[in-house]
């Protein structure tokens, strides 16, 4: 399997704070990896520093052939690496469809192209009867489906998702869970930060587990829940 | 389809205009709504669309005033000439202006407060200046009847001009509006990290919309200098001025293309009447332009036109 990104020895301090410590990754092609772990163990920050909102003390991003620290957001994202927000941050005064189509401009300069693309994007991930609705008019559970659908416009090779199940009624978790097979279906490479655990099980194909900025255990699923570094990262450590 | 006959009859209206209202008076009533709605439209690239609230777009409106009323005195040159040296001029500046303010992330009251600051060194400098008239500023040197030289006998040419500025300039916005870079320019006001994780270059864009403003609003310096035959320090770089451009835009719908004008429509009408009302009390319409504010900052947050396109 190729690999597509390659988080290497990844350093984020705040003051007192070790955010990120010394964390490496690799994600191959058309892989679904979880990123789990305790709040505050690290796991947005790693999103930032992967995508250039937060830049890294120490260590490198490989992706698309070179190191991508250092570059802004919007460079990297032009390298076709995407993000959502853990707090979505909807256009709210544009439409579900304009939303999607300033993500679709990425690849495709002219607007009615990038308003075809867009469409194209709204039914993969099931939101197209929604296109000429404002987007601040949609639910929680929406604006996180369009958060999704914006960056997928944007035709990354790879999605970060940072909690778009958080909030979600099972139905919607179910719905999302089958948007998210369907882009990795597409030929797109997921890391995905969640809580709901079920998904996580039935989607990734690894699971990382980051515990105070560092990552603690990863490996198939099964394997995961098993582990007692992780199980103690979670509950606490076993009564003797 | 009812929109555009709507639209065709508006402007069949306007270009009619002067061949049925005989006042000179309400003619250039016209003229200054007209005006104001164009260098509104001016600022509306950048604080509407772009959201980058300048409070001090009179530095760009001062240049284009100076530089083609500078460039007749003391060269010859015709102001339909020196109207694109203007704009010209304000480009350049604006892009240093923008560059110092978005290259350290300044936004907000912060961003407008160094627009007013950029101004008033203009407005400083100017009235200290001899070479460019100081605080007497400039007269420009009447030649009578002479098209060439944008100088007219009668109003209704001056009419036809800032009619004919105004119309590009709302169709150039509609067409920025449905443009890659206006959709680009929204992205950045609603929220510029979610742009720029979309791939969007937010202090490029933010660039470009402040040279565009710079440029528009420039136009309309050249155009108020010819018409009034006059500018100085405070009429070109005031306050008061950066006031007045922002002032329509916002109260008609910042970020719409109608905005400018609708705002622009509102207030000359509301000043007229207070005009004809108390005539004893010279500067009240400044009042009235402060309630006015207040009253559609507090109530209608999207402007007038934000009446008929609440979702």
């Amino acid at each position: 399997m190729t690999t597509l990104l390659e988080v290497e020895e990844l350093s984020k301090r705040y003051g007192g704070l070790q955010a990120l410590a010394r964390v490496s990754l690799s994600l191959g092609e058309r892989e679904i990896l979880g990123l789990i772990g305790p709040n505050g163990a690290g796991k947005t920050t790693l999103f930032a520093a992967v995508s250039g909102f937060v830049r890294p003390d120490e260590g490198r991003v490989g992706f698309a052939g070179r190191n991508v620290v250092g570059l802004p957001p919007h460079a990297i994202s032009r390298l076709g690496l995407a993000r959502t927000f853990q707090l979505v941050q909807p256009f709210p005064r544009l439409s579900v469809a304009e939303n999607v189509m300033v993500g679709a401009f990425a690849r495709h300069p002219a607007p009615r192209d990038a308003h075809r693309h867009a469409l194209d994007v709204l039914e993969l991930t099931r939101l197209d009867a929604l296109a000429t609705r404002p987007a601040h008019t949609l639910s929680v559970g929406l604006r996180k489906r369009l958060e999704l659908a914006r960056a997928l416009a944007t035709q990354p090779r790879v999605l970060l998702l940072d909690e778009v199940m958080a909030g979600l009624n099972p139905t919607e978790v179910d719905e999302t869970v089958a948007v998210v097979r369907r882009v990795r279906d597409s030929g797109v490479a997921i890391i995905l930060i969640e809580h709901v655990m079920a998904a996580v099980m039935q989607l990734c194909d690894r699971v990382a587990v980051l515990h105070h900025g560092e990552l603690i255990a990863c490996g198939a699923p099964a394997d995961i829940a098993r582990d007692p570094a992780v199980v103690a990262a979670y509950l606490g450590e076993e009564i003797h | 389809m009812l929109r555009k006959a709507g639209l065709a009859a508006l402007l069949g209206a306007a270009v009619a205009a002067p061949a049925v209202i005989r006042s000179e008076y309400l003619i250039g009533t016209l003229i200054l709504i007209y005006f104001f709605a164009f260098v509104g439209q001016g600022w509306n690239v950048l604080g509407g669309y772009a959201g980058q609230f300048s409070f001090g777009h009179a530095l760009f409106f001062g240049i284009g005033a100076y530089t083609s009323s500078l460039a007749f005195i003391k060269w010859g040159v015709s102001p339909w000439l020196g109207m694109w040296l203007g704009a010209a001029v304000a480009v350049a500046v604006s892009v240093v202006t923008g560059h110092l303010s978005f290259r350290y992330g300044l936004r907000g009251a912060y961003f407008a407060l160094v627009m007013l600051a950029f101004a008033e060194i203009f407005r400083v400098a100017a009235t200290n200046w001899e070479w460019v008239g100081a605080s007497f500023g400039l007269l420009v040197p009447l030649r009578g009847n002479a098209p060439m030289l944008f100088q007219f006998a009668v109003k209704r040419w001056f009419y036809y001009v800032i009619l004919a500025m105004l119309l590009m300039a709302t169709a150039g916005v509609a067409r920025l509006q449905r443009s890659r870079l206006g959709y680009e320019m929204v992205a950045v006001r609603e929220n510029e990290a979610a742009a720029a994780a979309l791939g969007i270059d937010a202090y490029r864009v933010k660039l470009i919309a402040m040279a565009l403003s710079a440029g528009i609003t420039a136009l309309g310096g050249t155009f108020y200098a010819q018409y009034f035959s006059y500018v100085d320090p405070t009429i070109g770089f005031g306050s008061a001025n950066s006031i007045e451009i922002l002032l329509r835009p916002i109260i008609g719908g910042a970020g719409t293309i109608w905005g400018p004008l609708l705002g622009s429509v509102v207030l000359g009408v509301l000043g007229e009447i207070t005009r004809g009302f108390v005539k004893a009390y010279a500067g009240l319409h400044l009042v009235l332009y402060g309630v006015i504010l207040m009253v559609a900052v507090v109530f209608l947050p999207h402007g007038v036109m934000g009446l008929w396109r609440r979702h």
